[in-house]
């Protein structure tokens, strides 16, 4: 067969002195990089995707990935991938695919951003001896609230609130299908959701009836594709978010292959078994935005009333789109920036559309506080939330909560290869494959991610203290306690920070 | 300092006050001042008129706790003359800026009177800007329609403030008003002859700003309409106090974070119809664990109110006092980071950063006690 002129990317290679022979590098890895040669591993290094689950299971630490010293000759303008894309598109003609969010080499806002901390004038709070509160609440908040003295002289509220939905910290977990990610990855998410008292979201795949136990902590999806929509799934969670886009891939759809729908899946999906699911560009019955408030408003009537979320991908003009969708009812904007992950995606399209959720966060928080709507709904802002540092930045900069799926399905094992898309993830994550999703087990990996959350909200708290504020509620659009470093005027100016020194 | 002008002797508008301004015009290159300072106030709920010189002894007894670079007096009561009429009082930096701010006065409201605040000279105050007060009300025609008076007088200050340069309203009640100045508390009263005046309710402020120089509309009391506010403390969560006030037509053009506090209570009881107490409860919000275990009734109320006005919080270090046409406020942050006490003989009610001031003019009151983090204490003027 003719040898691919795109030379593989990593050289998996095994110590064969130190080597036992013990053939575990055969069984984890899932892109079948190793096979058995009668008296030694063979290894086909041209599959390896460097996702290291052969070098985690290699009891002898015999196995190392490299990056392939054999490179196209260095060129600052060419790089490495962009050739290596042309002789692929050359050999297939097709898109290249990509999972997760993008790795180019875009600024990053958030790395360009300190947080303050007080010195003499105001006391710092230890967390550790004052209550520090992250309780935050999502939906509509009335402009004021009204009262009514009740019988005893006490207050009695007058004033109807809205629906809101109660986490213990400004974070949720962003929306992954089944499907897409496994049901094992899924009950993760369900189980440490419920622990930490917050939010995990079905993904546009439908509920599988394993997770009904943990409806309290799921917001249920509709995207394009109508997946396993019906009354009874759009009952089952705490709200319903209608997708229109993803930060990792704005503007387009999505399409599961028919191979990745076994018999649990196109259950879930409410599809036949074997056929491709396809999810549109648009919602076909979203072509502007007085079909989205009919939809909202449909919706809303079918749940008797529970807070409904727009997730939308942030696109240049996303501003504007939120509040029209403010407007249009919803109770919850989800902003997903151009970092965001995806199961599957074209490389062209997750590299090179959108723009930074840093941008977009802070952009639609002053739109709506221009217009007197801030109130109108809570801001969800995802896409490439690394560290708790990142989410109170996000807080700060105008977010109500921010949303986590990379760093969620990193407690899984899950060491961001990018390679969803194959339907062979070593880790059980992103595949169907039984004797691959067989290794994720959800008890055992919930802990984990239990941990996470829990690491995070002490470095929250953590945070609060050193600003010397005891509640979220006074992170939240404070960015007066943000400084920028090296971001030039207009995108200070952008974001609503001052320079550090200022 | 040297920027201010000696009485009729006029510089530039780069003067302190014009320079605060386009700071805050420009938002992002508003720098935020940060002070300690003492506090004291007094109330007789009887109404009887008393002269200012026990708040300036109760003040001046706290000298420590200011740095001589601001201090001030707000009294209600003091012109019984013209209590129907707004008492405007604006500090110049020059007289170009006042025929500016008299033009848009006389376009919009009948004056009563113009004279300049009665000022003394003091030797450690070698220059102050030009200082005049008017007495005042919207002409008629201008509140045509459903324009409401306060609305109406709050714009006012909110235009003047933020566009014409050199020009400041540090007061702007009925038959109340402030005097502030950069100096310490007994200069300061000298300067306006604090003893000269009688009012019900006093309130008085000693200031140390540590980042930017003092400048006289910086000097607390902190006033709008009949509200006026003494504050100890710095509020961490300002940003979003600010851009939380914004969104309902609040300008901040001071450099000081009380000013977002004023604004807040005028949001909260003029315009949202909520009582003290509550308001008081949405600056300095209960825990929710505290809520969690409330009644019903009560739970809902106050989840209610912390979920609506989240942004309303004063997060931070503060004591602060607020004076308003009915009586006197004392309230501290929820864990209680500044110092208040209070304390009552006869009819008189007493609040202070500490002790000693109220004991320098009510040496065996009947009461004094410390209130609890985030627990106001509410005195009503006698009807
Ligand atoms: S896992 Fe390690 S020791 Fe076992 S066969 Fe593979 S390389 Fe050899
Ligand atoms: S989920 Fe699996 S395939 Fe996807 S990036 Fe992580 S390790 Fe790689």
């Amino acid at each position: 067969m003719f040898k691919s002129l795109a030379p593989p990317e990593y050289l998996a290679t095994i110590d064969q002195v130190k080597c036992i022979r013990c053939k575990r590098c055969i069984q984890n890895c899932g892109w079948s990089v190793y096979s058995w040669g009668g008296d030694k591993v063979l290894i086909d290094t041209s599959k390896c995707v460097k996702c290291l689950r052969c070098y985690h299971y290699c009891p002898e630490e015999a196995i190392q990935i490299l990056d392939n010293p054999v490179k196209f000759k260095n060129n600052a303008y060419w790089g490495y991938n962009n050739i290596r894309n042309l002789k692929r598109q050359a050999e297939t003609g097709g898109i290249p695919l990509t999972g997760m969010g993008s790795d180019l080499p875009y600024p990053i806002l958030f790395d360009n951003l300190l947080i303050d901390a007080c010195q003499v004038t105001n006391p710092s709070i230890d967390p550790l001896r004052e209550p520090m509160e992250l309780r935050t609440y999502l939906g509509k908040k009335p402009a004021s609230v009204e009262f009514e003295k009740g019988k005893d002289g006490k207050l009695k509220l007058k004033t109807k609130m809205p629906p809101q939905i109660k986490i213990n910290l400004p974070l949720i977990f962003s929306p992954m299908s089944y499907g897409s990610i496994s049901l094992n990855a899924q009950k993760v998410l369900a189980i440490a959701a419920k622990e930490c008292g917050i939010l995990m979201n079905t993904g546009e795949g439908g509920l599988h009836e394993d997770l009904l136990p943990y409806r309290d902590s799921i917001i249920v999806q509709v995207a394009s594709g109508r997946f396993g929509v019906n009354p009874d799934y759009l009952n089952a969670g705490v709200a319903v978010e209608i997708k229109i886009g993803q930060g990792a891939k704005p503007g387009i759809g999505g399409h599961l292959p028919g191979e990745k729908i076994p018999l649990e899946v196109a259950r879930t999906r409410m599809i036949p078994v074997g056929t491709d699911a396809i999810s549109p560009a648009p919602q076909h019955d979203i072509y502007s935005i007085e079909d989205l408030k009919q939809l909202i408003y449909a919706i809303k009537e079918a749940t008797d009333y529970k807070p409904v979320s727009v997730k939308i991908a942030a696109v240049h003009n996303v501003a504007a789109i939120a509040s029209g969708i403010v407007r249009a009812g919803a109770d919850i904007i989800y902003l997903d920036g151009f970092r965001g992950g995806t199961g599957a995606a074209p490389s062209i399209i997750r590299d090179h559309l959108g723009i930074p959720i840093e941008h977009a966060i802070a952009a639609v928080d002053d739109r709506l506080r221009q217009e007197g709507i801030r109130n109108e709904a809570s801001i969800i802002a995802a896409g490439g939330i690394r560290s708790s540092a990142d989410a109170a930045k996000a807080i700060a900069l105008g977010a109500d909560a921010v949303a986590i799926a990379t760093a969620a399905l990193t407690t899984m094992g899950c060491t961001i290869c990018g390679k969803c898309y194959t339907g062979n993830c070593s880790w059980g994550i992103t595949t169907q494959r039984p004797e691959l999703t067989a290794r994720l087990d959800p008890e055992i990996f919930a802990e984990r991610l239990i941990n996470l959350v829990h690491a995070w909200e002490h470095e929250l708290k953590e945070i609060l203290g050193a600003l010397g504020i005891n509640a979220v509620d006074s992170l939240r659009g404070n960015r007066e306690r943000l400084r920028g470093v090296g971001l030039d005027t207009q995108t200070l100016d952008i974001l609503g920070v001052k320079p550090a020194g200022r | 300092m040297n920027n201010y002008f000696e009485k009729n002797i006029f510089v530039n508008h780069e003067g302190p006050i014009a320079k605060g301004k386009k700071a805050a015009d420009k938002g992002l290159g508003y720098e935020k001042s940060i002070s300690g300072c003492g506090l004291t106030g007094l109330i007789s709920k009887n109404r009887t008129r008393l002269s200012g010189k026990a708040i300036v002894e109760s003040l001046c007894l706290m000298n420590d706790r200011g740095n001589g670079l601001g201090a001030g007096y707000a009294a209600y009561g003091i012109y019984p003359g013209f209590k129907d009429f707004y008492a405007f009082h604006i500090m110049y930096d020059a007289p170009s800026v006042r025929w500016t701010a008299e033009e848009f006065l006389k376009a919009n409201y009948h004056i009563e009177k113009i004279e300049e605040i009665p000022t003394f000279p003091v030797k450690a105050i070698a220059i102050s800007p030009l200082l005049v007060r008017y007495f005042i009300k919207p002409l008629k025609e201008k509140l045509a329609g459903d324009v409401n008076e306060s609305d109406f007088v709050v714009n006012s200050v909110m235009k003047i403030n933020s566009e014409i340069d050199g020009a400041y309203v540090f007061s702007s009640g009925k038959n109340m008003g402030a005097f502030k100045g950069v100096g310490n508390p007994c200069d300061i009263a000298e300067f306006f002859r604090i003893e000269d005046y009688e009012g019900y309710i006093w309130t008085a402020h000693t200031r140390f700003p540590t980042n930017t120089p003092g400048w006289w509309g910086g000097a607390h009391p902190f006033t709008l309409l009949d509200w006026s506010i003494v504050h100890n403390g710095e509020i961490s969560s300002y940003g979003i106090n600010k851009r939380y006030l914004e969104m309902f037509g609040y300008k901040l053009t001071l450099l000081t974070d009380t000013e977002a506090a004023a604004y807040m209570l005028d949001l909260l009881i003029r315009r949202h119809g909520l009582d003290i107490a509550t308001a008081c409860t949405v600056l300095a919000a209960p825990f929710w664990k505290n809520i969690d275990n409330m009644d019903e009734q009560k739970k809902e109320a106050l989840t209610a109110l912390r979920l609506a006005y989240g942004s309303a919080l004063l997060n931070g270090p503060f004591s602060l006092l607020f004076g308003h046409s009915n009586g006197l406020v004392g309230i501290n942050d929820r864990i209680k980071l500044r110092p208040l006490v209070a304390a009552t003989k006869n009819d008189l009610v007493y609040m202070a950063s500490e002790e000693s001031a109220i004991r320098a003019i009510c040496p065996s009151p009947d009461k004094v006690w410390t209130p609890r983090a985030g627990e106001p204490v509410i005195v009503e003027l006698n009807k």
